[in-house]
């Protein structure tokens, strides 16, 4: 059996498919009548999971998937029908079939009983169903007869040529078995004119001397049973060879093979090949990063080439240049390799809406669209957890009660909606409800006395919304067992960042919510804005970039408790000085004054100004991990590597935003009352 | 010249396995996810020897074995189909369809190709 253990990783991510297959009809099922399609789906999926298990010896999950499909058949052909009830429990079964085959997969026992309950009720619906049919009685065995000697008579029917079953064949494995002999009875051969070539003309008589048993011979006859006349018997001690008509040596006796020649108008078309290979995602990884490290060993070679600006040059440079372009077109091949559409994380959700509507009491319809988006597999799976905790949000505290809905002068039942679209090189994923909507005077004074601002704050109504994502902040005003398991909105917009994207909320009160995440199509690159700051270079996420100003050196407001704003059309904007924040010497740079400040968005929705010396270009850079080959630096969300061979520091805009501000103005003067409200100053200053 | 086989099963998992263990014997391995996909590739050719499961999607095996028997090429083509221990059933089914034989799952290396021996010269 070891030759198959190569093949179990196959068999686990067919696993996979097979119990999403599962799980997807599972989640339609309903008592009474269902889609055949869908059910035959279902079997056959819990079928080739057993067919695996068998060949890898997972008893467990051999046994549960096989009563598993037995249910499923007799549902599919009709023979039982699903009760009230039963389709919650098939989905568990789901569940429970999921288990065995994480278990088997991790090479750690289930726990114990795992599957028990069940088991004990898949096989009560069998036992409860219309009695199976009999199975068609077993060879009736000799059995228990031991080793020896036997006299077989053979007899092919027509029909047993008709299956292209080899008389000769059955020969060849009886002489595997012990000493044969065999004699033709070619009596009731034809004249050649009349033969048919597929007739039963021939019949053999045969000695085994030294066979095993029974057992085994009549296995060699399995295929044939019932297409030909047999009998065993035991030979007695004399063997009698007498009745031998006209006996013909068994070998070459050639089984009448009418083989036409081949049409030869079917030399046809080339074997359609299978569309899709399974590859490893490291390998994938692998390949993404090696291309990586090729645009930047492409991006060095144009930097250090760029002096060829010169006439003499042209071919050089449009090599380069074409190299630039190929190497470009690579990478976007290679990234599209782990490009995967949405569809098979959407397909989580109809289940989740199902079982929580249920448990709710709230009528929900799930509506999907643009499943077909594809995005970068590794931001997929992270994006799991967020979109169930907004789903369920939006199910538990934006739907009103039916009831509620129906007082309003809404449907009954609500209407929750998740899609996904591609736009200006994002990805853009929504869950709207067409629920209650946010109500801003609650969510500020929920906001207020969760202490997370001043009660005289004035806020728009799209910052009010933005407090929901909060540290801090729960929206229930009851924690309740479906959404509020201290696991808040700020959890999700710390997931989106943390995949270099943003959550914002949008509301109208009466009439529902919309939640959007502005995703990167992937993790692997970003386009970047390099800046200069007192020498040194950094990279801002484009995607983060605003708009960049010049501003006005006198309309620069130094804040009391240190730190600086400016007006930016109506708006005080709070710059942050990267000099300050990098920890950079300011001597010899240019006056603070002079400088740009980079609007830029945090995933907050607040906008500061970064300040920099000088805008370098934008860039598209390969992003490297600092933590995994250093360590977390604070406003640090990464690094880069740049085309002049230097490792340059990707800018983590909230980080930088939410840092203290160093004010090395104030420190010296005020000491530990940086803060204090006597620190001279304020806006007018 | 090696022989052809025709390997059909809508499972990954089980393709590799079969054509694995009939590669290692010498047979040369063209393999299909379902009935139809193996009646187009039956198209191009004779085959030695055919191994089908029965539950796939499009066209089950049993419907497979009927076709491929009318066909001239497949007339005495030995087709066994992969199926479990109790399906009795199933067996009787594809017999009556044409098939040769049957291969019950799961199965071992030497199991598939004691079972090849017996229909397949």
């Amino acid at each position: 059996m070891n030759d198959f253990e190569q093949f179990k990783q196959t068999f686990f991510d067919e696993c996979e498919e097979l119990l999403q297959q599962f799980e997807d009809v599972a989640g339609t099922l309903q008592a009474g009548a269902n889609d055949p399609a869908g059910l035959d789906d279902m079997f056959r999926s819990v079928h080739s999971i057993k067919a695996g298990a068998g060949a890898f010896k997972f008893d467990r999950l051999v046994k549960f998937a096989h009563e598993l499909e037995n249910v499923m058949d007799r549902v599919r052909s009709g023979r039982m029908e699903l009760a009230e009830g039963d389709p919650e429990f098939i989905m568990q079964a789901g569940d429970v079939l999921q288990d065995l085959v994480a278990a088997a997969r991790s090479g750690v026992e289930a726990t114990a009983g795992l599957e028990d309950e069940a088991l004990a009720r898949l096989q009560a619906m069998l036992a409860g169903g219309a009695a199976q049919p009999a199975a068609p009685a077993q060879m009736e065995s000799a059995g228990e007869a031991g080793s020896g000697d036997f006299r077989i008579h053979f007899r092919p029917h027509r029909a047993m040529y008709e299956t292209a079953n080899e008389p000769q064949l059955l020969f060849h494995a009886l002489a595997v078995l012990g000493e044969l002999t065999a004699k033709a009875d070619l009596s009731k051969l034809p004249e050649l004119a009349k033969m048919q070539p597929d007739e039963g003309y021939v019949s053999w008589q045969m000695e085994l001397r030294g066979a095993p048993g029974l057992a085994e011979i009549e296995e060699v006859f399995e295929f044939v049973e019932g297409d030909c006349d047999l009998t065993f018997e035991p030979l007695a001690a004399a063997p009698d060879v007498a009745e031998e008509p006209a006996a013909v040596e068994a070998g070459p006796v050639d089984t009448p093979e009418a083989k036409p020649a081949a049409k030869t108008e079917n030399s046809g078309p080339a074997a359609v090949q299978s569309t899709s290979i399974r590859v490893e995602l490291e390998r994938v990884d692998q390949l993404v990063d090696m291309v990586g490290e090729l645009v930047i060993a492409q991006a060095m070679a144009l930097d250090s080439l760029s002096e060829l600006v010169d006439i003499r040059h042209v071919k050089q440079l449009q090599a380069l240049e074409d190299l630039t372009m190929r190497t470009r077109q690579l990478q976007e091949g290679v990234m599209a390799v782990r490009m995967q559409p949405l569809k098979a994380l959407f397909q989580r959700f109809p289940r989740i809406v199902r079982d929580l509507s249920r448990k709710l009491g709230k009528s929900v319809r799930l509506e999907l669209d643009g499943e077909a988006t594809e995005v970068d597999k590794t931001i997929i799976e992270e994006l799991s957890d967020p979109l169930t905790h907004m789903i369920r949000n939006c199910m538990d505290h934006g739907l009103e009660t039916p009831e509620d809905r129906l007082a309003a002068g809404k449907p009954e039942q609500g209407v929750v909606r998740l899609s996904a679209e591609h736009r200006n090189g994002r990805i853009l994923i929504r869950v709207s409800d067409d629920g209650r909507g946010l109500n801003p005077e609650k969510v500020f004074n929920k906001a207020v006395e969760n202490g997370l601002v001043d009660a005289d704050a004035e806020l728009s109504k799209e910052e009010i919304e933005a407090l929901i994502f909060m540290p801090g902040f729960s929206t229930a005003a009851e924690i309740s067992d479906v959404s509020g398991r201290g696991v808040g909105m700020d959890v999700v917009r710390r997931n989106i960042q943390k995949l270099g994207g943003r959550v914002t909320v949008e509301s109208t009160e009466g009439e529902g919510s919309t939640f959007t995440l502005a995703l990167p199509l992937t993790l692997a690159v970003l386009d970047g804005m390099l800046v200069s700051v007192a020498g040194e270079r950094y990279v801002v996420p484009l995607s983060a970039i605003v708009e960049t100003v010049c501003p006005d050196a006198s309309a620069i407001r130094a804040l009391p408790e240190g730190g600086t704003v400016m007006p930016l059309r109506g708006e005080t904007i709070r710059l942050i000085d990267l000099c300050q924040s990098m920890n950079l010497s300011r001597l010899g740079q240019p006056e603070p004054l002079r400088k740009l400040a980079v609007i830029v968005e945090t995933e907050f929705g607040r906008r500061v100004g970064l300040v920099v010396d000088e805008l370098l270009g934008q860039q598209q850079v390969v992003i490297k991990s600092l933590e995994a080959n250093y360590r977390r630096i604070e406003g640090v969300a990464g690094t880069a590597i740049l085309g002049d061979g230097r490792v340059r520091l990707i800018l983590d805009i909230d980080g930088l935003a939410t840092m203290p501000v160093r004010n090395p103005d104030a420190r010296p003067q005020d000491g530990d009352t940086a803060n204090s409200e006597e620190a001279t100053g304020g806006l007018s200053a | 010249m090696s022989k052809r086989v025709l390997a059909v099963d809508d499972s990954k998992t089980m393709r590799d396995m079969v054509s694995f263990t009939l590669k290692r014997e010498g047979f040369d391995v063209v393999e299909a996810e379902d009935g139809v996909a193996a009646i187009e590739k039956s198209a191009d050719g004779a085959y030695d020897l055919v191994i089908s499961d029965v539950n796939m999607p499009r066209m089950d095996g049993i419907t497979l074995v009927g076709k491929l028997r009318q066909d001239p090429k497949f007339r005495a083509t030995p087709i066994l189909i992969l199926t479990t221990e109790a399906d009795q059933e199933k067996k009787a089914a594809g017999k009556a369809a044409g098939a040769t034989g049957w291969i019950v799952k799961p199965f071992d290396p030497d199991q598939l190709i004691g079972v090849v021996k017996r229909v397949c010269r």
